[in-house]
């Protein structure tokens, strides 16, 4: 059996490609991937407690994590849009003004 | 007396005039506006009228309550219409007092006021400002009412205050004038000076008789007969300052030349026959406290006797014909003061009473020159106006006569009782009799040296208006420019204006013949009668022929100098003391010298400088210097680069787990570093 040290490590790994991509790419919608990953490096690290400890709370997080991240995918990807089509790019070291 | 006589009326009508023609009259049609302006005073004339008769003819029908009260006998009247202020011991209640001194004053306010008003008709014709000017005029009767009919210290204070509202007002009435803007400013600011007395003098009276209603101040006074001197004087000097102000007497006498920037019916109503004499009035309505101070009577009658003498020196040499009678006002000013001085308080409103006529007078007919010259004031390029305007001509030599006290027109009654009230005052009365004796001769002289000037010999008018005066610059209307293309030939004015000459020449005329015997003993119950020595009848011919003889030389003197008529100045004019009296004494250079730039400059450097500059300024630039640093430092957080939002994110959250995750206790423990815990 693979032991429960290992999911952390993934978890934690995934949760750190997740910031050192947020941090680093200048591409919004990779920032916009990266932030997806983060989610999901704590979502295995809600299920791999649960399993442990035997209790339901963790994998109940998960899906509501799960539900709140569809809804940020919808209004982050229109957002996303939305900036292209007012500013011809996605640069994130370009958009750094509130007015146009 | 049953029933009222509703004196609130009196000053009512005015103010709804002045409401009426000030809000509304802007878009009045003219006539209307001037109907208005008109009926409010003569309904205010015709009441003051119709209660002096009421009065008069009143007999008393009731047999039980005593002997039957006739006529004056029942003055005065006092009506309260509720209560102002009520304080612990303090009481004030808005009440008015009819008696033979408020009743005099209001008959010379409302009626010689009514006649000016009509006469401005005809001045102000081509006034864009019309409906202004007499809602202005309309606020002036009402606070100049306000002030005659008061019955406490406090109700007069707020007609004193609103007639120098109303008169500020009047003087800048052409404000676009730098000129007549400052005029404005300088009357209200020297009068402030002379109510910071009044005020002092109110605080006085209230402190030591509890009281501000005249009737209760005079009968705390009777009931008190050794109440002489001290707080009596003090109270007495206060007020005396408030009259000067007022009065336009030494010191504070500087405004009223520069007042002369108004309209010249302003100048005949506010600055010469009422507004002005609103101080004799008020010290004789107090003068049962003035009764109990010689002392004060003393400053009183130095301050009036000065002021006729120095008034009538600036006077002989002035070339603007409004200056020459603006100094002659403050003169004859001087001599109600005077007469008050010496308890001749009957003999000072007397010449009040003559001197609004004639000064009136004066001022209207100047008016009437000025207007017909196209705004022309000065002497010098007047003359030979005799042909050309003949009604103001003779009304104007009327004036001229009466006020150099010629019998048997008013001026003549009344300085010479004020004179010989005067010589019976002991050694200091001879010494007052004297200076103004020979001021008698100076005034004859000046007016006489202004009426050869403006009338006799030939015309000295400019062949073109230059355009500098008041009148033509204030008005634009077509009608006036015509005028001033024909500057070159005087025309005589309108009806409108001659009207009221005529009346106020005969008034000038007549005024005196009541006799100041016969006026003194009508004032004796309200200002009391004054004790006169027993004087010979040969003594008062003698003085009255040498009243007459001084007015006459002085007449001689003009007549010799100014006769013949060519606009020089025949008087060696490069001398000394010529130069000091056409520069009144450097009177205005001295207090700007003296008070004004002190003042000035010591606001510059406290108010300016320190309070508004230092103070307020360095808090300010605090407040805003601290929160521009802050924002400046601040606002490099938001630099709106998401990735280094981001950085700051991830760093705090680094930060909170290293502090979470670490056992900072067991590190610090093995590093030597033992935290005060408890159970250690």
């Amino acid at each position: 059996m693979i032991p429960q040290s290992w999911y952390l490590l993934l978890s934690a790994a995934l949760f750190s490609l997740g910031v050192i991509g947020f941090l680093i790419k200048r591409n919004l919608i990779t920032v916009f991937m990266s932030i997806e990953l983060m989610l999901n490096g704590v979502n295995l690290s809600f299920v791999t407690f649960a399993h442990q400890w035997h209790l339901v709370k963790g994998q109940i997080f998960v899906f509501f994590v799960m539900v709140v991240a569809a809804a940020e995918a919808a209004v982050g990807l229109a957002i996303i849009i939305a900036i292209f089509r007012t500013r011809g790019t996605l640069a994130v070291d370009r958009i750094d003004l509130m007015k146009l | 007396m049953n029933g009222h006589l509703y004196l609130w009326l009196i000053p009512a009508l005015p103010f709804a005039g002045f409401l009426l023609n000030g809000i509304f009259g802007a878009k009045l049609p003219r006539a209307l506006v001037t109907a208005i302006a008109l009926l409010a005073p003569l309904g205010s004339f015709v009441l003051v009228v119709n209660a002096a008769a009421t009065i008069y003819l009143y007999v008393s029908r009731c047999s039980l309550c005593g002997p039957p009260n006739y006529g004056w006998s029942i003055l005065p009247l006092i009506e309260n219409y509720g209560s102002w202020i009520n304080a612990g011991f303090l009481h004030i209640g808005f009440s008015f007092v009819l008696d033979q001194l408020s009743m005099v004053m209001l008959l010379i306010v409302t009626g010689v006021g009514f006649l000016i008003h009509i006469y401005s008709v005809g001045y102000m014709s081509d006034e864009r400002g019309y409906w202004r000017y007499f809602a202005y005029l309309n606020l002036f009767l009402f606070f100049m009412t306000v002030l005659v009919l008061a019955g406490n210290a406090l109700v007069m204070f707020v007609g004193w205050e609103g007639v120098g509202l109303a008169s500020y007002l009047l003087i800048g009435f052409w404000f676009q004038k730098t000129s007549a803007a400052d005029a404005g400013k300088k009357a209200f600011v020297v009068n402030r000076i002379g109510d910071f007395g009044f005020l002092i003098g109110m605080f006085l009276l209230l402190s030591t008789f509890g009281s501000l209603t005249f009737t209760e101040i005079g009968a705390t006074l009777a009931a008190n007969p050794d109440m002489q001197g001290g707080v009596v004087t003090a109270i007495a000097l206060c007020l005396l300052l408030g009259a000067t102000g007022k009065s336009a007497q030494l010191p504070l006498y500087v405004w009223l030349p520069d007042a002369m920037e108004g309209p010249t019916p302003v100048s005949a109503l506010i600055h010469a026959a009422t507004m002005v004499t609103a101080g004799v009035y008020m010290i004789a309505r107090t003068h049962t406290i003035y009764d109990r101070s010689p002392f004060a009577l003393l400053i009183v009658a130095i301050v009036g006797a000065a002021t006729a003498f120095f008034a009538a020196t600036i006077a002989l040499v002035q070339t603007d014909i409004k200056r020459v009678l603006a100094y002659s006002t403050v003169s004859q000013l001087g001599y109600m003061f005077l007469a008050c001085g010496v308890a001749a308080y009957s003999a000072g409103i007397f010449h009040l009473m003559t001197h609004a006529y004639f000064k009136a007078l004066l001022f209207l007919a100047a008016g009437s020159v000025i207007h017909g010259l196209g705004g022309e004031q000065d002497l010098r390029k007047m003359g030979g106006l005799r042909k050309h305007m003949p009604v103001t001509f003779w009304t104007m030599t009327v004036a001229v006569v009466a006020i150099a006290g010629i019998p048997p027109l008013a001026g003549f009654f009344s300085k010479d009782a004020i004179l010989y009230a005067a010589y019976q005052q002991g050694t200091t009365g001879k010494i007052f009799w004297f200076i103004g004796w020979i001021t008698a001769g100076m005034t004859a002289f000046y007016m006489f040296r202004l009426w050869y000037l403006a009338f006799l010999g030939d015309s000295r008018a400019e062949t073109h208006a230059e355009g500098d005066s008041a009148l033509v610059h204030a008005r634009s209307d077509t009608k006036l420019t015509l005028e001033a293309d024909h500057h070159h030939t005087p025309h005589e004015s309108p009806w409108s204006m001659l009207g009221p000459l005529v009346i106020l020449a005969v008034l000038s005329v007549i005024g005196g013949w009541i006799g100041a015997g016969r006026f003194g003993a009508f004032l004796a119950p309200a200002v009391g009668a004054k004790t006169a020595e027993a004087a010979s009848n040969s003594l008062e011919l003698i003085l009255t022929a040498l009243a007459v003889l001084i007015a006459v030389i002085g007449w001689f003197i003009a007549h010799r100098l100014y006769g013949d008529n060519h606009g020089e100045e025949p008087l060696a004019a490069a001398s000394f003391p010529y130069k000091v009296l056409s520069h009144k004494y450097w009177v205005d250079e001295i207090y700007n010298a003296l008070i004004v730039k002190p003042i000035l400059a010591l606001s510059r450097f406290v108010l300016e400088m320190i309070v508004d500059f230092a103070i307020l300024g360095g808090i300010a630039w605090l407040l805003a210097g601290s929160a521009s640093f802050g924002g400046a430092l601040l606002q490099r957080w938001q630099s709106g680069n998401l990735r280094s939002y981001a950085a700051w994110l991830a760093a705090g959250a680094a930060a909170l787990l290293l502090f979470a995750l670490v056992p900072w206790t067991t590190v610090l423990a093995n590093i030597g570093i033992h935290l005060n815990t408890a159970g250690h």
